[in-house]
């Protein structure tokens, strides 16, 4: 039973919370990735409703595979970026849908807090699929896993997050689930990019990769939001290609046990060289996988931990 | 609250030894031999009853049957009462399709358990057929299930609570019938 | 129509008058103060306990009236000023149209005097439609009454047309009110920058551009000589270089409100709480006691609200669509009252300086007394009476409150203006 009643954040989980989410996912494992019959009927009969306020296919099409291996009923909602454009309140858009006795939301939104505002207008469980610059609670704990299978654990391990912060849920997220399991955070970034204040993580901060890629366990790509970016913090993408990008030259220098996550999609050539993404290193298409595995956890566990 | 009190104890070590060797001949003969046959044990107390199937069965017959764990938490029909923080991995590394099943599990009372166990097993893959081997029959059906091979048939009421404990998972092989007994304050 | 005011503790430092006296108005003025009068014909208000001061002002609200009735009208905030113990306000010009001539300045004041429960001392705009690109009709708007000028909502981005407006304003007898945004540091700012930002995943609104602009206007004043008043201000750098001017002998003041003297951005938790969305947004824990220490030790003149009032589908939303403000005036006196007054951080006098006098003489209105001819604005107030901060409880239109839930002590119960009894025991008066 985890500790929350919705996953909005990572900050509210507990070691144990994120313990038991990775051992759950990994018990989907044999499920999703051996058998025929891919899927379980455990949330059969309940509703799931993904209300994607902001489009995103990657997170949605992770979303609907694990609601169907799970066998629950969902629907997949688009949405004006900001219902208030159309006239409609997000709580009225909310209360609407939850007339139609929903179990679950999965949310995503461009705008901080919503999935939070929305938990203020249902019952319903809800679980955040990436809100504005804020969290990405189900990117966090695919990463977690992804980099815990291949190290057997995750307390100690040093881990550069590289890239866009200061527009970053994904690094919103991470960096503190990291510090919760015990690891060891660098922050890497242009000043530009670098997150506020980054010593609410507690997490060392530098503007040099160079620096750091030979100590790192593993090297974590951020995707340079270009839609995101709203005022040139960086000259061009060559430019940010040749200080922070991953080039097989900075790949050669990585400890040997080392590995590279990306949370996709990839600018191949900009913040990551097309080589590097697919050399053996590389484990951006086990985080796909485990994208599936620990949504499934998730829903499983909270949806199981009602009443 | 509940509380619960040790009424009897039904079967001991020897007798548990000698149901399972009684139930290894029931399902050699059965299946007319061992050849094609595989015990799968619903976790947890049916894991070891299953082994201990396994290993009679290979000292009359000359030839160890398949053997596999079945975790059913994600088929739970009551899940929301049930969910388990620590989830047995279902551990079934043979083609379970065209083999003569044999579910092993403690004990048989509502079905509902035996039920999830099938639904779990037919996602795995098409058995030619499934039996069902249980230690103690208590009663009780809420579904159409019955077991091809029963341990002891243990009459008992809803207040009752009957409870297996083998090796290596419990200290002891034995059966045992506990009273329940719900005390007055409880309902809060 | 007399009333004689029976006891109360009398606080007014323009005339040294801290103690218990009888207070006789008749018509529109005070006519009688002494330790003990009778006046048969008088309505007594009971005064025992409690503390009769100048009429309260506030010198910055948003009475949305032209162009949002929806939030306010100068009716309802009329009575919300009323209700927190006010005579007088000063309106800020961002309405729709904007308060930029003199025809715009005489629609509130003749509002205002319609609904006759507040002095409505009207502000106009800088400049035209406020958009800091020429000059509004500012001679014409003095000669209709208004109180002070400003673009409060942004500041006036251009340095020239800011030096431009003050030059010109420098003629009349009036006071320039510079909101201080430099807006491409702001940005898409919602929320203070630092901590606050980057746990709640928003863009902020870095001190910086405040502080950028208060230096440029207090060199503008420098330069034309025109009066600055600095609008809520929100950082402790700010306030230094306020004090640096003041000590220079420039005539710079500066005002702020009790969202920043008594909230900060460690107060924005997870529930994204809209009503704590403020332009300037609520500063460090740092900042915060810097500004408390501001209001005592006189660096800052006065303390005004802010009045921001917003429909509830503005608050009740996601906090970077959310509209920035709060309304303040019916908890401004209470809030400090609680946290000042009461903890004995602050004396009466201070309090009615900051709160009466000091903001008066910024709006170029006549000195109220509580002396023998002086017009009767005066507020009564009961420094134990509690009050919940509930929606019920605002007489406001909007109820978007940064303080809702709280539990005060301390509040007005009475009020006149200009003789007349607006607020009678805690109710507004028609």
């Amino acid at each position: 039973m985890l500790s929350v009643k919705h996953l909005i954040d990572t900050t509210s989980l507990t070691a144990d919370d994120i313990t038991q989410i990775l051992d759950t996912a990994k018990s989907f494992d044999p499920i999703v990735n051996a058998r025929t019959i891919k899927k379980v009927p455990a949330l059969r009969g309940r509703t799931i409703v993904n209300l994607f306020l902001e489009p995103s296919t990657r997170t949605l099409k992770s979303f609907e595979l694990a609601e169907k291996r799970l066998s629950a009923d969902s629907i997949s909602m688009g949405g004006s970026t900001s219902s208030v454009v159309k006239g409609e309140s997000l709580a009225d858009t909310i209360q609407t849908i939850d007339a139609m006795n929903v179990d679950m939301f999965v949310v995503r939104a461009r705008l901080a807090g919503t999935p939070q505002k929305i938990t203020e207008n249902t019952d319903a469980i809800v679980i955040n699929g990436g809100d504005g610059k804020h969290q990405h609670p189900t990117q966090a704990m695919l990463d977690l896993y992804t980099i815990r299978e291949h190290f057997g654990h995750l307390d100690g391990l040093k881990v550069a997050i590289v890239g866009d912060l200061a527009h970053s849920r994904v690094c919103g997220s991470l960096a503190p689930a990291l510090k919760t399991m015990g690891a060891d955070v660098t922050l890497v970034a242009p000043p530009t990019f670098q997150v506020g204040d980054p010593s609410w993580f507690g997490c060392n901060q530098t503007n040099h990769l160079d620096d750091v890629i030979e100590d790192m366990d593993v090297v974590y790509m951020l995707r340079v939001q270009l839609e995101r970016m709203e005022g040139a913090a960086i000259p061009s993408r060559r430019e940010y290609n040749r200080l922070y990008g991953l080039s097989l030259e900075r790949e050669a220098r990585m400890k040997p046990n080392a590995i590279i996550c990306h949370p996709g999609p990839m600018n191949r050539g900009m913040e990551i060289d097309a080589e590097v993404a697919d050399c053996a290193r590389s484990r951006i298409l086990n985080q796909v996988n485990a994208g599936v595995l620990t949504r499934m956890a998730e829903m499983y566990l909270l949806l199981g931990g009602e009443e | 609250m509940e509380q619960a009190t040790l009424k009897a104890q039904i079967m001991d070590e020897q007798a548990m030894d000698r149901a399972i060797t009684r139930i290894a001949h029931e399902i050699i003969e059965h299946n007319e031999g061992a050849e094609g046959i595989a015990l799968v044990g619903i976790q947890r107390r049916g894991v070891p009853i299953a082994e201990r199937l396994a290993d009679k069965i290979e000292d009359i017959e000359g030839v160890r049957p398949h053997i596999g764990k079945l975790d059913i938490s994600f088929y739970r029909d009551d899940f929301k009462r049930h969910i388990s923080p620590v989830i047995h991995a279902t551990e079934i590394l043979f083609s379970i399709d065209g083999v003569d099943v044999v579910l092993v599990d403690d004990v048989l009372y509502t079905g509902r358990t035996v039920r999830s166990g099938l639904d779990a097993l037919m996602d795995l893959g098409r058995p030619k057929t499934v039996q069902l081997a249980v230690m103690v029959d208590r009663g009780h059906r809420e579904l159409p299930i019955r077991a091809d091979y029963v341990g002891k048939n243990v009459p008992s009421s809803h207040e009752e609570d009957v409870r297996v404990s083998i090796t290596p998972l419990d200290e002891v092989d034995s059966v045992e019938i506990w009273g329940i007994e719900k005390t007055v304050g409880g309902e809060q | 129509m007399a009333y004689l005011i029976k006891g109360a503790h009398v606080v007014d430092p323009q005339v040294g008058l801290d103690d218990i006296r009888d207070v006789l108005v008749d018509g529109k003025e005070i006519v009688e103060v002494a330790e003990s009068i009778e006046a048969a014909d008088a309505e007594v208000i009971e005064g025992t306990g409690k503390y009769l001061v100048p009429g309260l002002v506030d010198m910055h609200v948003h009475f949305r009236d032209p162009g949002f009735e929806y939030k306010e009208t100068i009716a309802t905030g009329s009575r919300a000023a009323a209700h927190g113990g006010f005579t007088d306000v000063a309106t800020m010009p961002n309405t729709d149209p904007v308060t930029d001539d003199g025809a715009e300045i005489r629609y509130p004041s003749d509002r205002a005097r319609k609904a006759g429960l507040v002095h409505v001392r009207p502000m106009g705009a800088l400049t035209r439609g406020e958009k800091g690109e020429s000059l509004a009709e500012i001679g014409d708007m003095v000669m209709e009454g208004a109180s002070a000028f400003s673009d409060d909502g942004h500041g006036v981005q251009s340095a020239g047309m800011m030096k431009t407006c003050m030059a010109y304003v420098s003629q009349f007898d009036r006071v320039v009110c510079a909101h201080c945004e430099v807006e491409s540091l702001s940005g898409n700012g919602v929320i203070n920058s630092g901590r606050a930002a980057t746990r709640l995943g928003m863009f902020g609104w870095p001190p910086l551009a405040e502080e950028l602009e208060i230096w440029r206007d207090i060199e503008l004043c420098r330069s034309t000589g025109c009066a600055l008043h600095i609008c809520h201000i929100s950082t402790e750098k700010g306030l230094e270089l306020v004090k640096a001017a003041k000590a220079e002998g420039l005539p710079v003041t500066c005002e702020v409100t009790p969202h920043h003297l008594f909230l900060c951005d460690e107060d924005i938790d997870d529930t994204y709480n809209t009503n704590l969305k403020m332009n300037p947004p609520l500063r460090k824990r740092s900042d915060m006691e810097a500004l408390c220490a501001g209001i005592l030790d006189g660096s800052i003149d006065c303390v005004v609200t802010d009045h921001a009032p917003h429909a509830k589908h503005e608050k009740d939303c996601e906090w970077e669509i959310a509209f920035f403000g709060t309304i303040g005036l019916e908890t401004s006196l209470p809030l400090m009252l609680t946290n000042m007054v009461g903890t004995g951080k602050m004396s009466w006098s201070r309090l009615v300086e900051v709160m009466a006098v000091n903001p008066r003489a910024l709006l170029r209105c006549k000195p109220v007394k509580i002396e023998a001819g002086s017009q009767a604005d005066l507020t009564l107030i009961d420094p134990k009476r509690e009050i919940d901060v509930t929606e019920d409880y605002f007489q406001s239109k909007s109820k978007n409150s940064a303080f809702l839930g709280q539990h005060l002590t301390g509040v007005a119960t009475d009020v006149l203006m200009a003789g007349k009894r607006t607020l009678a025991d805690g109710v507004v008066v028609a």
